[in-house]
């Protein structure tokens, strides 16, 4: 018998409401399959599950608040049949009966609604909660994501007594990055160190490589910083990974979470999986990808939790320069700013060139201020040959 | 298509990307991107709905004919003329 826990989503984010299960009891699940439907502050997170398996018992019902690494499911193992698992549960009744958190109380404010003309969204499991309790699915307002219909609201449509007001949405965000900050700045001892960047190379090598591209296919400079700092990374493994339980834990992927704003105030930070192994057009996808589920609400599981460095691009706003929070469990952070025209002198010449301030944020407990302004000088080096960029690391020359 | 059906492409696509915008609150001859902070990603999906709509594929080369709603409406009605 497998316990199923609801994973980690991020170090901002340690609760969460059930909102649907994709499965029942019974069903085969595979690895990195989508198994319920969990709604943070941030976003409507796909939970994926981790193991093969049965789907022997859901624990956990829609609508409770259950904290991350809390057991919502059990599975039976391959092979496993359901006596032997209906054994280890009466074995294990007392530990299973740890009860969980009380449904959360429903926001008083509602978010804004849907859109106009645009499919109201209701989750299966509340048109079904819904039918059950005979009530008009059409006439519930919804509090979810985008005005999203989710169980909460039918059962408060069901039970419309005055109940007391909820923090909203924003508010409970603004508490749970400021939660991670808090503890970042408290637990890891940073250092800050910046470097110029020119940008010459770069910025004639995508114009020329955008211009035969319709706007659709187009490459944007960020996907280039995100290539060059997982490529990079490479080299300098001490910046990228978990500081976890006391000790630092390099990790051999680059998982790069890239920091995407939200419009309504906060943001998050998804990861970009396995950076080295995509060419720039697969990037240029998967950022495109995450940035419209991340505005929409809409996020898995493994890309809150498997970030092993951030990445963020404040310059688009405008600013030079910007020195990160490290986001924990990772120990570095990389910033790009914004692309400004400078005069810069190279071989004895000046030049008018695009230059970038790349900065990087980075935890003392596992490296150390050289070995990071060499990172810096790696990164430099890389972003002046960007067609080596272009492919997936084993495929470069 | 005429000036006001542009019009409406536009803010449509706006709004897609950014639904706290009112378009009425917008100052033609200013600066687009920073009346609506787009960025980079935002811009590229705001062309990218344009495209779509009006099936006008903009040149990376033209961003910067694209700097006001005047200069983008110009633009655009310009591409869209039949002579184009």
């Amino acid at each position: 018998m497998r316990e199923f826990k609801l994973p980690s989503l991020g170090a901002d984010m340690d609760e969460g409401t059930l909102l649907e299960w994709r499965v029942g009891p019974g069903d085969v699940v595979k690895r990195g399959q989508v198994v319920a439907l969990v709604e943070t502050t941030k976003a409507a997170i796909e939970v994926e599950c981790w193991e093969d398996g049965t789907v022997d018992r859901l624990v956990v019902k829609p609508g409770t608040t259950i904290p991350v690494g809390a057991v919502i499911a059990l599975l039976r193992e391959p092979g496993e049949t359901a006596e032997l698992a209906a054994r280890w549960q009466a074995e294990h009744a007392a530990a299973l009966a740890l009860a969980p958190a009380a449904p959360r109380v429903p926001a008083a404010v509602p978010e804004p609604r849907a859109e106009e003309g645009v499919r109201r969204r209701v989750s299966p499991a509340a048109r079904r909660h819904a039918e059950e309790k005979g009530i008009d699915i059409e006439t519930v307002v919804g509090t979810g994501p985008h005005g999203a219909v989710t169980v909460e609201d039918v059962e408060r449509a069901a039970a419309p007594a005055a109940r007391p007001a909820a923090p909203d949405r924003a508010a409970e965000m603004r508490r749970t990055i400021a939660a991670a900050m808090a503890r970042s700045k408290r637990e890891i001892p940073h250092y800050y160190l910046a470097s110029e960047i020119p940008l010459t190379a770069a910025t004639a090598w995508l114009a020329a490589e955008n211009e035969g591209r319709s706007v659709t296919e187009r490459l944007l400079m960020a996907v280039l910083f995100i290539k060059a700092t997982a490529r990079a990374l490479v080299r300098f493994p001490e910046l990228n990974g978990f500081y976890r339980d006391g000790r630092f834990e390099p990790s051999p992927a680059v998982h790069a979470g890239v920091a995407i704003s939200l419009r309504q105030g906060g943001l998050v930070a998804p990861a970009i999986l396995d950076v080295n192994d995509k060419s720039l057009d697969q990037l240029m996808h998967g950022l495109t990808d995450l940035v419209k589920r991340a505005r929409a609400f809409s996020l898995r599981s493994s890309e809150l939790s498997m970030a092993t460095v951030t990445v963020t691009n404040l310059g688009d706003e405008g600013v030079e320069s910007v020195y990160g929070v490290i986001y924990p469990p990772q120990v570095a952070l990389i910033g790009f700013g914004k692309m400004t025209e400078r005069a810069w002198v190279e071989d004895g010449s000046i030049q008018i060139a695009p230059v970038v301030t790349a900065s990087l944020s980075a935890d003392h407990r596992a490296s150390d201020g050289h070995r990071g302004g060499l990172f810096l000088n790696e990164l430099k080096a890389l972003l002046q040959q960007p067609e080596r960029l272009r492919l997936p690391l084993a495929a470069t020359p | 298509m005429n000036e006001q059906g542009i019009r409406d492409v536009i803010f449509g696509t706006l709004r897609a990307i950014a639904p706290e915008v009112d378009p009425a609150a917008l100052v033609p001859d200013q600066p687009l991107r920073d009346q609506v902070d787009l960025d980079s990603m935002d811009w590229l999906n705001f062309l990218v709905g344009l495209h779509q709509a009006l099936k006008v594929d903009i040149p990376e080369s033209d961003y910067r004919k694209l700097y006001t709603l005047d200069h983008l409406m110009a633009y655009l009605r310009d591409r869209l003329s039949p002579r184009a």
